[in-house]
């Protein structure tokens, strides 16, 4: 029985007819003309009859509707360029592993999220498809010199779609790499595409009204609630991914939002950069070998060395203002001895690193440990990859302390948690 | 009826411990408990074919936005669509392989869950979650058996809470609900063997013990079809009683389409296109009201002509419900409040002299009807788009399509038919297995049927026919039987206990205190008149029956301190006692049960007292 093919068994005393969808090991699953798939062990049907071929049914073949890449043209005057990278904005139901993968084209997200065109015209296409928790840095560099060369030919401003999970970090990534005169506004979905219900129309056009926006940054643009009301901006350096599956997921744990978008753009920030305020420019070498390890209670030495050993930065996501256990003092401060550069941050996530009010902290800053101040540990991470290549001794240690991409900040806000 | 065709699909809630996919209880609630809300909307999407849903689509186009109210304590993130469902109920599974074991239906070997997309708000995540369970099946009926296609396990919709500033307002609580979908084939040719057969189903629905009762929990759509017409769904059709009615008076619908079909093919009508036209100037200084309240609020007044359809807007289709309710019906879907038109003007506060401007600015002769609508333009269009796809429909005969039954037996349009194309795999839950050996042994150890339960509890237990198929009905038939098999107390006072004592004093007893009320009684250490003190002392609060016997000073007497209560009785009462011999036993039952109050069973004091008066007479 070939897959998309109609046919005719017999179980037993009963004739069945329906579609071959794909189908594993023992079972053949069947989609009866009511639109319901049953699963039946194949060594049972009998009298197997093929009606007529695959593809009468428009069940598509493996692969079509994806490959509509590299066809890219030059955007037009006032257009947004809508970049995809993967990810459940768009999403597509796999036959084979009956799951959801990425795999719609930039077209496909057009046709899925139609009101986008209403917000401006788009030139889309895809740069790459990658479930997010697939993205390498090596991925934030290619997408970076793509979103640089839509900015240089003459984008308004630029939408990236992505996978939900490490969307923080690439929008961290391109933050540090690009600097923009234009809007780089980052969208995804965290309920899927294929379903009438997904979050993805609301941020995508949300994403696309804010592209037009002021605000040249990179940005993360999701829904401010579980409602399908309005969205928040959140500074690339500074979102989190803060849930598993709610559509309010992404937070500024440490700042305040961009903007609320909604029927218009609400600033809610004192201070951002201004569309052609600063000049388009690429810097996108990184040193990869940078990790990120979280300190958890009895963490043996051994499990800590080997990070010093491999890379030439480690962020620590230690406990409370900034914290490992004692035992742990002396591997650190071989470290940072041996030449690694060390950033403390917290696992707390929300607050600020103070490793000055207990004796560990003031350890740890003996041994030569660099205070995240209130960066994310994931921010961090980028930050040290971006700067390595840049900087080194008491520069790259003031310059990690420093804000450059509003990733970190000099005051505390009381109104932040 | 010739060429009549009527098929069933039977939804019942099942009551399972955890609902469907999440772990919330499936419970009702008030909608006035709701402690948040959400507001979301739809959009329809293409299915794993790439077709979009006709169905689907036309909701898309109302564009409505909703809002769900929730209950922090009985609905959770899966409700909200906030959270990945979590796997399919296995106590609901078993039921449903039971309920489709019972209709000698044969379990598929894999059951996949699949999305049935469902825009119109009652499911947040903009489809029902679904799964065929077992195929095939049949139930007997006097007037000849009807095959059983399908037997399907699905969630629960939301709860319609009507329209508030704009949402569509659900409530969350629902949701998620187990239910059992039975379909038959459309073999049903009376209204009678209908009512019948959906007695059968949901006897065998109450067999299994395990299914909600009340009002909505038991809910059928009824498909309908005449020779030459075409299948219309009835959804949610409560009452059975109105079954017949239903089908008759659909019947006499699609007939009457039919007429009107017959009728604009001999009058050569064909293809007639509405052109909507602004009439809103004729109206001006209207006496109508419908039209001067759509004027006011900055609408306007749009007018198409049916070409031919002179006289046929008026033809009754069901009792009170004509040819241009049906128009009506469908321009509503676009938001408008309905139609006007010249087959029923002037009239309604239409002058003579305006239905004339009016033809005359449409150029619509005496053959033709004038359709009306008055509303903000866009949707004053739309509406009249849509009453032009129904006219079309006229042409061909009957619209396959959705319809809401009404209170009176008639129905109203609700959506076109879904298609398959509104199914697609559910992916995030997996599929089940089951083992051939596993139907196998369910096969074994199926529920007995309701009607042979009555019959054996009437034989093994001397019930009377009433009270057994009380308990043969409730959920607590095995209850009932542990009880009286292992501890022995009288099946009557069993009933009473389980049944007719907690509806009386509207109380809820767990069924655990139930059975150790029973077993303290046929134990002997309270006496059965003690039972609804005791049950309405659990109603207060759940605590040990023995706890309770105890605080309310029920433990039975022993024989001597009984006889020394009685005695006592019988002194201060020495001379009546004497004057009326044994006759004195019965007057004096009541102020002797005061002292013991339901500590000891009526027939020892009565025997204890008989002894007692004797030996003072004796005396």
């Amino acid at each position: 029985m070939r897959e998309g093919s109609r046919v005719r068994v017999r179980r037993g005393d009963r004739t069945l007819e329906g579609v071959v969808m794909p189908s594993k090991e023992e079972f053949v699953v069947l989609k009866l003309d009511s639109g319901y798939n049953v699963g039946l062990k194949r060594e049972e049907l009998h009298g197997i009859e093929e009606l007529d071929t695959p593809g009468e049914h428009g069940v598509e073949e493996e692969g079509t509707g994806s490959g509509e890449r590299g066809e890219s043209r030059e955007p037009g005057e006032g257009e947004l360029s809508v970049l995809s990278t993967g990810g459940t904005i768009a999403s597509k139901i796999d036959y084979r592993t009956g799951g959801v993968r990425p795999g719609y084209s930039a077209e496909d997200l057009l046709r899925a999220v139609p009101e986008l065109e209403e917000v401006a015209p788009i030139n889309a296409d895809v740069v790459f498809e990658k479930l997010s928790e697939n993205v390498d840095p090596g991925d934030w560099v290619s997408l970076a010199k793509r979103v640089h060369g839509e900015i240089e030919d003459g984008a308004e401003g630029v939408v990236v779609t992505h996978g939900t999970d490490t969307m923080a970090h690439t929008a961290a990534a391109l933050s540090f790499m690009v600097e923009t005169p234009v809007p780089v506004v980052f969208t995804a979905s965290q309920r899927s595409a294929d379903r009438p219900s997904s979050d993805n129309v609301l941020n995508a056009v949300s994403a696309a009204k804010f592209a037009l926006s002021d605000v040249a940054e990179v940005s993360v643009v999701m829904h401010e609630e579980s409602s399908d009301t309005t969205c928040l901006a959140h500074r690339g350096t500074r979102v989190r991914k803060m849930h598993t599956s709610r559509r309010d997921a992404f937070r500024s744990p440490n700042a305040r939002p961009l903007a609320r978008v909604g029927e218009d753009v609400e600033v809610l920030v004192d201070e951002h950069v201004r569309r052609g305020e600063v000049e388009l420019t690429l810097r996108d070498d990184l040193n990869v070998d940078v990790g990120l390890v979280k300190f958890y209670p009895g963490m043996p030495t051994e499990v800590l060395e080997p990070f010093f050993e491999r890379f030439d930065g480690l962020v620590i996501e230690g406990t409370g203002l900034g914290h490992v256990s004692s035992d742990l003092v002396s591997t650190v401060r071989e470290g940072v001895a041996s030449g690694v550069t060390v950033v403390m941050t917290s696992q707390c996530i929300h607050g600020r690193v103070c490793d000055r009010v207990y004796e560990t902290g003031r350890d740890m800053l003996d041994a030569g440990v660099v205070e995240g101040e209130d960066m994310l540990p994931g921010t961090a991470l980028v930050k040290l990859m971006w700067l390595l290549p840049r900087a080194d001794g008491g520069k790259l240690r003031r310059l990690i302390k420093t804000p450059l991409r509003g990733e970190l900040s000099r005051r505390s806000r009381s109104d932040l948690f | 009826m010739s060429g009549l065709k009527v098929g069933f699909e039977f939804h019942q809630q099942l009551d399972t411990e955890e609902k469907l996919f999440c772990g919330c209880p499936p419970e009702l609630r008030e909608v006035e408990d709701a402690d948040h809300s959400l507001v979301r909307r739809l959009h329809p999407t293409e299915s794993e074919l790439g077709e979009v849903d006709r169905a689907a689509l036309e909701e898309a186009r109302r564009k409505r936005v909703f809002r769900y109210l929730g209950f922090t304590n009985s609905t959770c993130l899966v409700e909200e669509d906030e959270e990945p469902p979590r796997r399919l109920n296995r106590e609901a599974l078993d039921l449903a392989r039971q309920v489709a074991l019972l209709l000698g239906s044969e379990p598929v070997d894999r059951v996949e869950v699949m999305r049935k997309i469902v825009i119109d708000g009652s499911n947040t995540a903009g489809f029902q979650r679904t799964a065929l369970v077992a195929l095939g099946g049949e139930v007997d009926t006097s007037e000849g058996p009807v095959r059983v296609e399908t037997v399907a396990l699905e969630e629960e919709a939301a709860q319609r809470q009507g329209r508030e500033d704009g949402f569509t307002v659900f409530s969350l609580d629902r949701l998620g609900i187990p239910l059992i979908e039975v379909g038959c084939a459309p073999d049903i040719e009376s209204p009678g063997q209908a009512r019948e057969f959906a007695e059968r189903v949901g006897t065998i629905f109450r067999s299994t013990g395990r299914v909600k009762r009340g009002i909505g929990t038991i809910r059928q759509d009824v498909n309908i079809s005449v020779e030459g017409g075409a299948r219309v769904e009835l959804k949610g059709v409560q009452e059975l009683g109105l079954v017949e009615d239903y089908v008759e008076r659909e019947a006499a619908r699609q007939r009457a389409l039919l007429d009107i079909r017959d009728e604009l093919d001999e009058r050569g009508v064909s293809g007639s296109v509405l052109e909507p036209v602004d009439v809103s100037g004729i109206f001006e200084r209207t006496g109508s009201q419908v039209i001067r309240d759509a004027l006011e609020s900055g609408g306007g007044v749009y007018a198409g002509v049916l070409r031919g359809f002179e006289g046929l807007l008026g033809k009754e289709v069901q009792p009170g419900r004509r040819f241009g309710t049906e128009l009506s019906d469908r321009a509503k879907t676009a938001g408008v409040g309905g139609i006007l038109h010249t087959d029923e003007m002037p009239g309604n506060g239409v002058t003579r002299e305006e239905v004339e401007s009016l033809r005359d600015a449409v150029s619509a002769s005496r053959r033709d009807v004038v359709v009306l609508v008055a509303d903000e333009r866009d949707a004053a269009m739309d509406a009249l788009d849509r009453v032009g796809e129904r006219v079309r429909e006229a042409l061909r005969g009957v619209p396959g399509e959705t319809r809401r039954p009404l209170p009176d037996g008639n129905s109203q349009y609700m959506r076109p038919l879904p298609g398959a194309a509104r199914m697609y795999p559910e992916t995030d839950v997996p599929p089940v297995e089951v083992s051939r050996e596993r139907v196998g042994r369910m096969r074994g150890e199926l529920p007995e049927l309701v009607p042979d339960t009555v019959t054996r509890f009437v034989e093994e237990y001397g019930l009377n026919e009433e009270m057994a198929k009380q308990v043969a009905r409730s959920g607590y038939r095995d209850l009932f039987e542990a009880a009286v098999t292992a501890t022995g107390v009288d099946p009557v006072l069993a009933v009473r206990t389980i049944l007719h004592y907690p509806r009386e004093l509207g109380v809820e007893v767990d069924e655990g205190r139930l059975f150790e009320v029973m077993d303290a009684v046929s134990g002997g250490e309270v006496a059965k008149e003690a039972v609804p003190g005791i049950l309405e002392e659990l109603g207060r609060g759940d605590r040990a029956v023995a706890e309770i016997v105890e605080d309310l000073g029920l433990q039975g007497l022993e024989e001597e301190e009984l006889r020394e209560v009685i005695r006592e009785v019988l002194r201060d009462r020495r001379g009546f006692v004497e004057e009326n011999g044994m006759d004195a036993v019965g007057p004096l039952m009541g102020p002797v049960m005061g002292r013991v109050r339901g500590s000891v069973d009526g027939a020892e004091v009565n025997r204890v007292l008989v002894d007692e008066i004797k030996r003072l007479l004796e005396d």
